[in-house]
């Protein structure tokens, strides 16, 4: 028996691939989506109930910290959406080797960037 | 033998139809909400008006009971994953699958008098 075998313990040599840094993404951008509903479904009830309390809601929008739990919730929003798509398409038989797993998870992530800017846009 | 009480689905099979089902729905909202908001100029009126709208009513709530579904299964996914305590897990599974239904009787309730 060959004694001296490969070893690699060391984390810091060990890299997530691209398609494996996707998957981990979505679970936690379901999660924060999953939280910030809470916070949608009270700003909706608020925003319903009287135009005072609409103005009020457009009020909490102006404040910074508000404005960045938003974008940040709609940018999860945006990265679940769109690797859930592609996660589809997946199921279909597409986008299963290794090559192209990387470009459409490359692909999904510069989408996700360009609805962020844009979900920026609409909060500030 | 039953092996997946804590999900949704009666199957692992139910589950996958399930969780894709409800995405469709959600998707399809989430573009609803999009469409009216980067097509409309935003004031109390419209915004009530909008979730006055017998179609809004329903697709909201459609999309949320998606919504339980969707997290239910996901929920379970990601915690029989990394939680490896049972009744750690158990009580995470009881208490998030809770929060989902609570937010599904607050969209009943947000929408009742709109």
């Amino acid at each position: 028996m060959r004694k001296e075998r490969p070893k690699n313990l060391d984390l810091s040599t060990v890299k997530f691939p691209i398609t494996a840094t996707a998957s981990i993404l979505h679970r936690v951008s379901g999660i924060i989506v999953f939280i910030a509903l809470a916070i949608f479904l009270t700003l909706l009830n608020c925003s319903l109930s009287s135009a005072q309390d609409f103005q009020s809601v457009q009020g909490y929008l102006d404040l910074f910290i508000v404005e960045f739990i938003f974008w940040g919730s709609l940018t999860g929003l945006a990265y679940h959406a769109v690797f859930g798509v592609r996660h589809m398409i997946q199921d279909l038989g597409y986008w299963e080797e290794m090559d192209s797993a990387s470009l459409s998870a490359k692909v999904g992530f510069g989408l996700t960037a360009v609805l962020s800017i844009l979900a920026g846009i609409l909060v500030w | 033998m039953v092996k997946v009480a804590g999900t949704f689905g009666r199957s692992g099979v139910h589950d996958y139809i399930l969780l894709r089902a409800s995405a469709v729905i959600l998707l399809a909202y989430i573009l609803y909400l999009v469409g009216f908001v980067a097509s409309a100029d935003i004031t109390y009126q419209v915004w009530t008006g909008f979730f006055s709208l017998t179609l809004t009513k329903v697709f909201t709530l459609m999309a949320l009971v998606a919504m339980l579904v969707h997290a239910w299964i996901g929920i379970w996914q990601v915690l029989t994953d990394y939680v490896k305590c049972t009744l750690l897990r158990g009580t995470l599974q009881f208490v998030l699958t809770t929060v989902a239904f609570a937010y599904v009787i607050f969209g009943f309730v947000i929408l009742w008098g709109v």
